[in-house]
C-alpha cells in the first residue's frame, strides 16, 4: 500500500488486513501502563489540516505517537497557506522536509489525490517518498473513519459479511456515508441508505446499497445503524423544511431506536447533534457504540501507518 | 501574390489545381499552368476545404496574457485550419465597449495569422443588470456581429428578452451560455453517478435544457437569432428539435470535447477535465454526434479556453474550467464524425465553416471553393495522424485534454486571403 486514498485502494483481503492489525494492536497495548511501540521510531509524520477538526487530527497524532514516529501538525490558519501558498507547494514543502507520511484533511473532494499524484511525480526526480493518507477530502471520502467503523462493527457484531448495515442522513454530503458504503460493501455487509431524497446524490441508485426514503420500516431489521452529521448550513439550502420535521422523520429518538433489534448497535462517526439526529439517551444507551469507534480509531490508524511505513502487507 | 494549388481535393473529391490572385480564386481545373511569379503549393492529393470558422474562443487579451494573447492564440487558430475566429469579451477589461471591441479587432489584423473578430458583451461588465452598447459596438470599426456574456448565463429573462428584441434590428446574434447559475452553485461535475462517488457537487443537464427553452420562447417572440453555446447535454437537443420545427431562429454549437469526452475522465480529480458545461456522459456525446450529423445542432465551435498552470495544478474545485481546442478541434471531428460515417468532408466543411460563417455574419469566410470566391482556404492531410504534446501546442497555456492522444487528421496549411498563414505544422 502506497497511499490511502479512497476505501476503493482497499479489497476485501487489503480491508480485512488491515482490522487484523488494528486488532492485534488493541490488545498488545491492552491494560499497558506504558502505551508505546517502536515500531515507526524515526519516521515523521505530518498531519496537514484544512478543516477545523479534533477527533480525527487527535487521533492521528496519538496513532503516530503510540508508535514513535515523530508527528507534526500544520494547520491552514497560522500557516504559509494563510499567505496564499498553493496546495501543491505547501504538500511538496512538507514532503522536502522529510515527511515519510503527510495525512491531510481538505474541503475539496480529491484534494488527498491531487498531493499524491504531486508526491509520486516529485520521486520521480529526487527519488524520496512519501505516502498520503486522506482524512477526509471535501464530500468524497474519509477511508480511516469508515475502517474504525467497519473495526467497530467487526468487534460488537462479530462480523461484517451478511449483517444489515444503515446509513441515516445527508448522504450527499457526507464523506463518512461514501467511505462507509463501499467498505462495507466490499466486506460483504448489506447496506442501505435512508435519507430524505433530497440529501441523496443523483447517482446514488449505482451504488452498492439499497437506498430507502423511510426510517421506521428499515430499522426493525438493521444490526447497525449509523447516524450522520447534518451540517447547520442545509438547514438554509432549501434541503428540508426544518430541524423539527428532520427530526421527526429522521431522528434517531428512544421510540424509534426502540424498533431495532435487540442485538444491534448505535453509531455516529460525530461530532453529534443531540436531539435533531439522535436523542441524548439513545447516545449514551448500552447499544450506542459511539466511543468505541472513537478508541477503535486509534487502533486503526496506528495500523493504516504501520502498514504504509513500515511495508506490512497483511 | 498569386499562389497555385496543386493536385488538391476540395471536400475530398476529384483532385483540381487552383489558381489564387490578389486573395481570390480565379481558376480551377486540371494541369493549370503557373504563373511565372507565383507560388505553388503541391497538395498531393489532400483535401481542400474553405478555412474554418470557430464561433467561440478565449483569446484572454487583455487581461490575461499569461494564459494566451491575440498573438499566441492567433497562431493555435491558423495551425488548426482557422481563417476566421470570434474571441470571447470575458477578458479584463472586458469587452463591453466599442473600444475594447476595436482593440481586440485591431490586434488580430496586427497578427495578420487570422481574422479576429471580437464578440461583444451582453450587459455591461457581464454582470447581467443594464444591456451594454450594443449598436455602438456593432457600428464600431470592430463591426461586431455577436454578443456573448458566455462564461456566464444572461439569467434575468427580462435582460434576455430585452437583448433579443434590440438585437433583432441590429442584424446580430446572442449567443447565450445556458447555465441557471441557481441550479449550478457550487457545481464542479456533471450530476450523475461519477460525480456522486467522487463527492463533487453536481452541474444537472436540467440547468442547460431549461434555459434554452427559455430562451427558445424568447427568441420566437422577439424574431431574434439566438445561438446556443457549447450544447452539452441531450435531452437540449429535443429542445433545439422542437424549436427549430417551430421555425424559432435558432442555431447551435457543440465542442469537440463534447463530442467526444466523458466524465468517466474525473476519477483522478486532474482539473485538465474540468470545463464548464461539464463532461458528461457516453449518451451525450452519442447524442451531440448524431445531432451534429442531422443538423440539429450546427456547428463545431472549439471553446477554446487556455488557462496557465497554475490555474490548472491545483486541486479540482480550485481549478478554472476550461480546455484548449484549435489545434485539435478538427482531428477530434474526424475521429468522432468522419471516421463513423457520420459526416463526409462536405459535412466537415459546413459544421466547421459554412454555417459558423452564416451565423457569425462574415460575408468573405465559409463561401464555397469556386472561382471568384476569396482564397481561405484548409488544407488536410486525411492519413495524417499525429500525437498530441500540450507544450509543443502555439498556444501559451498547454491545458489541453487529449495530451498523449494519437488523433487522426493534419492540418497541412492554411491559406487567408491567398496568403499561406500555416505550413506543415509550422507558421509561415
Amino acid at each position: 500500500m502506497k497511499h490511502l486514498l479512497s476505501v476503493t485502494d482497499l479489497d476485501a483481503a487489503a480491508a480485512t488486513g488491515l482490522l487484523d492489525t488494528a486488532a492485534r494492536l488493541k490488545q498488545a497495548l491492552l491494560g499497558r501502563e506504558v502505551r508505546k511501540l517502536p515500531t515507526l521510531r524515526g519516521r515523521t509524520v505530518i498531519t496537514m489540516f484544512y478543516e477545523d477538526s479534533t477527533r480525527t487530527r487527535v487521533s492521528f497524532e496519538i496513532a503516530g505517537k503510540w508508535m514513535s514516529a515523530d508527528t507534526v501538525n500544520v494547520s491552514a490558519k497560522g500557516s504559509s497557506v494563510s499567505k496564499g501558498e498553493s496546495l501543491r507547494d505547501t504538500a511538496l514543502t512538507l514532503s522536502a522536509m522529510g515527511a515519510d507520511c503527510v495525512i491531510v484533511r481538505h474541503p475539496a473532494s480529491g484534494s488527498a489525490h491531487r498531493i499524491a499524484s504531486w508526491a509520486d511525480r516529485d520521486q520521480e526526480t529526487t527519488g524520496t517518498h512519501t505516502s498520503v493518507v486522506n482524512a477526509g477530502d471535501g464530500t468524497h471520502e474519509h477511508p480511516t473513519q469508515a475502517l474504525l467503523d467497519a473495526a467497530t462493527i467487526r468487534e460488537r457484531l462479530g462480523g461484517i459479511a451478511g449483517r444489515r448495515i444503515g446509513i441515516v442522513g445527508d448522504v450527499l454530503h457526507s464523506r463518512v456515508a461514501r467511505s462507509n458504503v463501499f467498505l462495507l460493501a466490499t466486506l460483504g455487509a448489506e447496506v442501505v441508505v435512508v435519507a430524505p431524497p433530497t440529501l441523496l446524490p443523483v447517482g446514488v441508485a449505482e451504488w452498492p446499497c439499497r437506498v430507502s426514503s423511510v426510517l421506521d420500516a428499515e430499522l426493525p431489521a438493521l444490526d447497525a445503524v449509523m447516524m450522520l452529521r447534518v451540517q447547520a448550513e442545509r438547514m438554509h439550502g432549501s434541503f428540508f423544511p426544518s430541524a423539527r420535521e428532520y427530526a421527526i422523520g429522521y431522528g434517531l429518538s428512544a421510540d424509534r431506536a426502540a424498533l431495532l433489534p435487540e442485538h444491534a448497535i448505535v453509531m455516529h462517526p460525530g461530532p453529534m447533534v443531540r436531539g435533531m439526529e439522535i436523542a441524548p439517551s439513545v447516545a449514551d444507551a448500552p447499544s450506542a457504540a459511539i466511543l468505541g469507534q472513537v478508541r477503535n480509531g486509534v487502533h486503526v490508524r496506528m495500523a493504516v501507518l504501520y502498514h504504509l511505513l513500515a511495508g506490512a502487507t497483511s | 501574390m498569386t499562389l497555385l494549388i496543386r493536385n488538391a481535393r476540395p471536400y475530398g473529391e476529384d483532385a483540381v489545381d487552383l489558381l489564387v490572385e490578389d486573395g481570390v480564386i480565379t481558376a480551377i481545373g486540371t494541369d493549370l499552368e503557373a504563373p511565372e511569379d507565383a507560388e505553388v503549393l503541391a497538395a498531393d492529393d489532400q483535401v481542400l476545404l474553405p478555412g474554418f470558422v470557430d464561433l467561440h474562443t478565449h483569446l484572454r487579451e487583455p487581461g490575461g496574457e499569461e494564459s494566451e494573447t491575440i498573438a499566441s492564440g492567433s497562431a493555435a487558430a491558423a495551425l488548426g485550419g482557422y481563417t476566421a475566429v470570434f474571441a470571447m469579451p470575458n477578458t479584463d477589461p472586458v469587452a463591453d465597449s466599442d473600444v475594447v471591441c476595436e482593440h481586440v479587432r485591431r490586434r488580430g489584423a496586427e497578427v495578420g495569422l487570422v481574422d479576429v473578430y471580437a464578440v461583444g458583451a451582453v450587459t455591461v461588465g457581464l454582470e447581467g443588470v443594464k444591456m451594454a452598447e450594443l449598436g455602438t459596438m456593432a457600428r464600431s470599426r470592430a463591426q461586431v456581429r455577436m454578443f456573448s456574456d458566455d462564461g456566464r448565463c444572461v439569467h434575468d429573462p427580462v435582460i434576455m428578452r430585452r437583448a433579443l428584441e434590440y438585437a433583432s434590428a441590429l442584424d446580430v446574434v446572442i449567443a447565450q451560455h445556458a447555465e441557471d447559475h441557481r441550479l449550478t452553485t457550487g457545481a464542479q461535475a456533471h450530476e450523475g453517478v461519477v460525480a456522486s462517488r467522487l463527492g463533487l457537487a453536481g452541474w444537472p443537464a436540467t440547468a442547460e435544457e431549461t434555459i434554452v427553452a427559455r430562451d427558445c420562447a424568447l427568441a420566437r417572440e422577439a424574431g431574434a437569432a439566438l445561438h446556443v453555446c457549447h450544447v452539452s447535454s441531450a435531452r437540449t437537443i429535443d429542445v433545439l428539435r422542437a424549436a427549430k420545427a417551430q421555425g424559432v431562429r435558432v442555431s447551435a454549437e457543440v465542442t469537440p470535447h463534447h463530442l467526444l469526452l466523458t466524465d468517466a475522465r474525473l476519477t483522478g480529480y486532474d482539473p485538465v477535465n474540468k470545463v464548464n458545461p461539464p463532461l458528461r456522459t457516453g449518451v451525450d456525446t452519442e447524442a451531440m454526434r448524431a445531432a451534429l450529423a442531422e443538423g440539429v445542432i450546427d456547428v463545431v465551435a472549439t471553446d477554446h479556453a487556455p488557462h496557465a498552470a497554475q490555474y490548472k495544478d491545483t486541486e479540482w474545485s480550485a481549478a478554472k474550467p476550461g480546455m484548449l481546442g484549435l489545434q485539435t478541434a478538427l482531428s477530434v471531428v474526424v475521429h468522432t464524425m468522419v471516421e463513423p460515417g457520420l459526416l463526409d468532408w462536405r459535412g466537415v466543411a459546413k459544421v466547421m465553416s459554412e454555417r459558423p460563417a452564416e451565423i457569425g455574419n462574415l460575408p468573405d469566410h465559409g463561401r464555397p471553393i469556386a472561382e471568384g470566391e476569396p482564397a481561405n482556404l484548409a488544407l488536410v492531410d486525411p492519413e495524417g495522424v499525429w500525437t498530441v504534446r500540450g507544450d509543443k501546442l502555439a498556444s501559451r497555456a498547454a491545458n489541453t485534454p487529449y495530451e498523449g492522444m494519437r488523433l487522426p487528421a493534419t492540418v497541412t496549411a492554411t491559406i487567408l486571403r491567398g496568403r499561406v498563414t500555416a505550413l506543415n505544422g509550422e507558421l509561415t
